[in-house]
């Protein structure tokens, strides 16, 4: 199949448009952080360490789509063999480890003063940081392969690979735990929400969202822009 | 017997025939195993931990590493003269090619862990022998399972720039299910419990190798035919 190789034109407007959501986006955020502190109440038992929520559970919700999108990628890159499908695929992957790094990290800041530490191995913690291990290998992966073509395949195998790998790890954390009951973890049960609360969370995940698809979006007019200089390149 | 079976055996016959005659791979994985558990025993305090309660992790570990040393040879010796081009010219269906490497990259991997075992028994001083059956179970299930998903990466390392490094950062993730449910069953073996407490961790391996070697030797054309 033959593509069009990418006018630089396209590029440079892929990258505006990526720009321009994720600058939106931005300023969803401070708005998040604005009416974390200010709108939302503060929680009874856990006081301000609660706050973190607004950024963490939207992080990880980007994080998730950001895999589950790259699986499904890969999957379609097989069968389509279409170069956006992979080119999408990376952005995603590399936005999603930006996701994960912040869910990884707010999540532990959170976790020393609620749980009384930094980190445990609960199925959902272990399950993420394998995740976000498998990313990095993922592109690891893409940056070590010379030929497009190549990397395009290798890397779909990966992403397919991996998406099945997730239910196989959640099982068998799961099963991990319950077989060793650990030390109770205090854990609050999960509070039924005040509406100042939850229309918070619910901003944050829209912003979130949005912050996903400008990051997805101008790395992918970054690839294009990449791909356009080296057709240049080796243009006769 | 179907051709793509003869096929995968022929590949899987030449491959441990060209390591027969060698034996480079082969002793320098032994070694490799030998050299982790050594260390091992010097990581370990003797008089803080008994030794059945860290006798599983650490077969696990060599284990798991010396398959990772032993797995990266099987596409690096297609490398020299270009044997693979030749071996993809063949009139082989790739999956039959796959299985083929798959099964000699067991045999090589099973191996190592065959002459590693006995060492474990002997430097950690276990008494195995009631238990054994049940632990070359265990070891086949989960090796299976790991050294298909090792078998299709490996192809895909051996044409990146850190083949070396390439293959444990993109193996190991894959190595976590099949190890946790090891060294659980093989604590549980050792501690002679019952099958009643192990059967959920062998259901788990065995779904992981049907999925995993399904979807390799499916996946396996895409790696290597443009």
């Amino acid at each position: 199949m033959s593509v069009r190789p990418p006018a630089s034109g396209d590029a440079a407007r892929v990258v505006r448009r990526g720009l321009v959501l994720s600058t939106v986006a931005l300023v969803g955020v401070a708005a998040v952080y604005l009416l974390a502190l200010l709108y939302a109440p503060i929680e009874a038992r856990q006081g301000l360490a609660q706050k973190i929520f607004y950024v963490h559970v939207p992080a990880a919700w980007s994080a998730l789509l950001a895999f589950s999108l790259v699986g499904l990628a890969s999957a379609l890159y097989l069968w389509l063999h279409d170069p956006r499908l992979d080119r999408f695929a990376a952005a995603s992957a590399e936005v999603g480890v930006a996701f994960s790094a912040v869910m990884l990290t707010s999540g532990p800041i959170w976790a020393k003063p609620i749980w009384g530490t930094w980190w445990t191995w609960d199925a959902r913690l272990t399950l993420t940081l394998f995740l976000f291990f498998l990313f990095v290998g993922y592109l690891s992966l893409r940056a070590a392969v010379h030929d497009p073509g190549e990397r395009a395949r290798f890397s779909a195998v990966v992403g397919i690979l991996g998406m099945l790998l997730v239910p196989f790890i959640h099982l068998s954390v799961y099963l991990f735990r319950t077989l060793h009951p650990q030390p109770i973890v205090l854990k609050p049960s999960a509070p039924s929400l005040p509406p100042e609360m939850l229309r918070t969370l619910l901003l944050s995940t829209v912003v979130f969202t949005l912050l996903y698809l400008g990051f997805v979006t101008t790395r992918y007019g970054l690839a294009l822009a990449d791909e356009a200089r080296e057709d240049e390149a080796h243009a006769p | 017997m179907p051709r793509s079976i003869r096929l995968s055996l022929a590949i899987a016959a030449k491959d441990l025939r060209a390591e027969l005659r060698s034996k480079t791979a082969l002793l320098s994985a032994l070694v490799f195993a030998a050299l982790v558990l050594v260390v091992f025993n010097f990581a370990r305090d003797p008089t803080v931990l008994a030794v059945t309660d860290l006798a599983p992790s650490v077969l696990w570990v060599t284990f798991a590493l010396a398959a990772m040393v032993a797995m990266n040879r099987a596409f690096t010796v297609e490398r020299e003269n270009s044997a693979f081009d030749g071996l993809l010219l063949a009139p082989v269906p790739r999956e039959a090619l796959f299985l083929g490497k798959l099964l000699a990259n067991l045999v090589f991997v099973g191996t190592v862990e065959l002459v590693t075992l006995p060492l474990f028994v002997l430097f950690f001083n276990m008494s195995l022998w009631p238990q054994l059956p049940g632990v070359l179970a265990v070891t086949a299930l989960a090796t299976i399972g790991f050294v298909a998903v090792g078998t299709i990466f490996s192809a895909m390392a051996v044409r990146t720039r850190f083949a070396e490094l390439m293959l444990p950062v993109l193996l190991l993730p894959f190595m976590v299910p099949p190890l946790i449910g090891a060294v659980q069953v093989t604590s549980r073996l050792l501690a002679e419990r019952p099958l009643s407490e192990m059967w959920g961790w062998l259901r788990l391996l065995a779904l992981y190798d049907v999925v995993f070697v399904t979807l390799c030797t499916l996946a396996f054309t895409a790696v290597v035919d443009e």
